[in-house]
């Protein structure tokens, strides 16, 4: 009676193990994460007037306030090239980076009424959200190339533009930045299930975190004043990516291949130990959310 | 049936000594704090300043088994009702199955896919319109976009949805979105169906549709279904087998009819008083300014009731604060839960802080038939259309009317359950024609 013993394509156990993680469950799930993408889109700016505009209008003010007040009244961005675009381009991936980590940092908490009643792969989710964050960046890029071409052709007088051979790496950088993103997103969204304090201080945290980036001011300048504070900022790993995404773009600076893979390892050591504790947690997270 | 006993069937679920433990209070603060705080307290020796105050805490950190050793094979094709009090392990079973938290201890071997639906229309989005939720639904009930594609018109079709599916659902009635909801996942491909009570909602014929569908998954397309329901009259007419679970463990494994029997037999109708003080109440707000302390059937050894015998009931309730207007109905309900009715409201006065007030009553019961019935004592202020529940024990008052009237035949469980007083004969005469 109970000869196919092998054919159970389920089993459940109590929670056990490092690396629960089914990637081929994950896998067969993917319609699930490209409607979790379009739902956002879809949801998101219904009933408002701008509606998708906010998507460009969000970056294009910070910008202007950067190139305001870092760039004109304290002078931090002494690159040469149009300090609009080394602002526009340092918020671009910069908020890339803080939308991934913000978006997944609460997956447990505001979704458990809807994982409380029906079981999914929990990690579709926040690979959702860095999804939605990779389309948001995507549009946001497609901006900055219309005042890069603009810059390049008629405002000389602002400073010198050039593309970098690193031009190429953009891809394999931008999904180094969204895999750093998702592995300190899902820890923390795997320690907020009981720990509340997280999600309050990630925003914060992020906010912070930008300061420590070469974001708003030049990296060249510091690491010039101050080579050991040029380090201590190398060893945050979301430096050589920006400094990467804008020797790429606006020819301008350095990037060091060490550092960079150095970042790589970073990223790759965060997202493994973000995947286990989300594994460890999403069992029996309902009953302690 | 020759079905059951069929030896060639195929489990598609094995459980092994499944057991779910939960910790008793609250577990840590919530916050880092908190939880350091409670910590240092408890190095020091101190009481922890987190607890609520009075709690005993040696009890506290205790544990509960939800489920106690579930052993359990169903097999393909089945339909198994899972019926129980509250409390019994219905709904953490379901939730271990469908995959939502962890068993403490034991194994859980499945065959198939299971599509679990605990709560109607999971995951849909009110903005969205009603095809975009089919497939949103859809995606995360485990359907891939080419199987939603191919049953597309299926769904609508059965959702009867048909004009309104280009719409939000935020437009829709409940109704249509009960019925969009269910049809999402009566048409899924999966192996196994687990439901929560999902067909107490939708009206009357839809139901009928849902239950006939339900049956076709399990009977022709050879799928299984898992049912939980307190509504009897649902597992009667769905499932092939049931199981009644009892303070985390299956009581009973067998046919439908014993299963409900075994489970109704917990009403019980020989007590006639019960002591109402520390009873739990059914919402938050209840008893805390007015409180039942004590209910009785007066003079009555069993609650046991002729037929047309009035029903004397006497509560002893007691007023923490000033009210000018207490009233009290009765919502009565047949031994399956089903409701039969409410009283009307029974007036009782006003009441003063710290005064025991007894008041005694009586109920024409002629109206009911025989069996067994209980109902659940609702003490609230002001009028029944803005009443403010003042009280409501958590208990069912069981009582039982038995037939008296030789002449009358054996009441049948198809006739409902109120027999209404003789109608009046205006005039009954014949004509040549």
């Amino acid at each position: 009676m109970t000869s196919n013993e092998q054919n159970w394509t389920t089993v459940i156990r109590p929670r056990t193990g490092w690396m629960d993680i089914d990637l081929k469950e994950l896998w067969q799930y993917r319609d699930l994460v490209f409607m979790f993408v379009k739902r956002n889109f879809t949801t998101m700016y219904k009933q408002t007037i701008l509606g998708p505009l906010w998507i460009l209008l969000n970056p294009l003010i910070t910008t202007v306030i950067f190139t305001v007040v870092f760039g004109s009244i304290a002078g931090l961005a002494e690159e040469g090239v149009p300090s609009f675009l080394f602002y526009m381009s340092g918020n671009a991936i910069w908020s890339l980076f803080s939308a991934c980590i913000t978006g997944t940092a609460n997956t447990f908490v505001s979704n458990s009424g809807l994982f409380g009643k029906v079981y999914f792969p929990r990690l579709t989710m926040p690979i959702a959200e860095v999804m939605i964050s990779f389309v948001n960046m995507a549009i946001q890029m497609l901006m900055f190339a219309g005042f890069w071409v603009w810059f390049y052709f008629f405002g000389q007088e602002y400073g010198a533009l050039s593309l970098s051979p690193w031009f190429f790496a953009l891809p394999v950088v931008l999904l180094l930045v969204m895999l750093l993103g998702l592995g300190a997103g899902i820890i923390v969204s795997s320690l907020t299930t009981k720990y509340r304090d997280l999600a309050i201080a990630v925003g914060f945290g992020v906010q912070l975190w930008m300061y420590a980036t070469p974001v708003v001011y030049s990296f060249s300048d510091i690491s010039a004043k101050s080579p050991i504070l040029g380090t201590l900022i190398r060893l945050n790993p979301m430096t050589e990516p920006v400094l990467l995404f804008r020797n790429a773009l606006l020819g301008c600076g350095t990037v060091s291949a060490g550092w960079l893979l150095y970042s790589a390892v970073f990223a790759l050591v965060l997202l493994s130990i973000g995947v286990i504790l989300f594994s460890r947690v999403e069992k029996t997270f309902m009953d302690t959310v | 049936m020759s079905l059951e006993n069929n030896t060639a069937r195929e489990p598609v679920i094995e459980i092994e000594g499944v057991k779910k433990q939960y910790k008793l209070g609250q577990i840590g603060g919530g916050t880092l704090t908190a939880d350091l705080q409670s910590w240092w307290a408890r190095v020091r020796g101190k009481e922890d300043p987190n607890l609520p105050i009075g709690t005993d805490s040696r009890l506290f950190g205790k544990t509960f088994m939800a489920l106690n050793g579930i052993d359990l094979t169903v097999y393909k094709g089945e339909a198994l009702g899972i019926i129980g009090r509250n409390g019994a392990g219905k709904s953490t079973l379901l939730k271990i199955l469908s995959r939502i938290t962890a068993p403490s201890e034991g194994e859980i071997r499945i065959k198939g896919r299971i599509a679990s639906m605990l709560e109607v229309g999971t995951g849909f989005n009110g903005e969205m319109t009603g095809r975009e939720n089919i497939y949103m639904n859809g995606a995360i009930l485990g359907m891939t976009r080419a199987e939603v594609d191919a049953k597309l018109d299926q769904i609508i079709e059965f959702s009867e949805c048909a004009e309104f599916i280009d719409t939000p659902v935020k437009r829709y009635s409940s109704g249509m979105f009960v019925k969009l909801a269910f049809a999402v996942a009566a048409h899924l491909d999966s192996e196994i169906m687990v439901m929560d009570e999902v067909l107490a909602v939708g009206d009357m014929k839809f139901q009928q549709k849902c239950l006939g569908k339900m049956s076709d998954v399990a009977g022709q397309e050879g799928r299984t279904v898992l049912y939980v329901s307190h509504n009897m009259s649902t597992i009667r007419q769905l499932c092939t087998r049931c199981i009644v679970l009892d303070q985390g463990r299956v009581i009973f494994d067998g046919n439908v009819e014993d299963a409900i029997a075994i489970y109704m037999d917990t009403t019980d109708v020989n007590v006639v008083k019960y002591e109402l003080a520390d009873v739990p109440r059914m919402n938050s707000g209840a008893g805390k300014r007015l409180r039942v302390e004590r209910l009785d059937f007066v003079g009555k050894e069993s609650s046991v009731f002729a037929a047309g015998e009035p029903l004397r009931v006497r509560i002893q309730w007691r007023a923490l604060h000033h009210f000018d207007a207490v009233n009290m109905k009765l919502n009565l309900h047949y031994r399956d839960s089903t409701p039969i009715g409410i009283t009307h409201p029974i007036t009782l006065g006003a009441a003063d802080p710290g005064k025991l007030y007894t008041t005694e009553f009586e109920f024409d019961s002629s109206i009911l038939a025989e069996g067994q019935y209980f109902f659940y004592l609702d003490v609230f202020e002001r009028e029944l259309a803005s009443a403010v529940c003042l009280d409501k024990p958590a208990k069912e008052f069981a009582f039982e009317i038995t037939n008296v009237d030789r002449a009358f035949p054996e009441w049948s469980s198809g006739w409902g359950r109120i027999h209404f007083p003789p109608v009046k004969l205006l005039s009954s005469e014949g004509s040549a024609e």
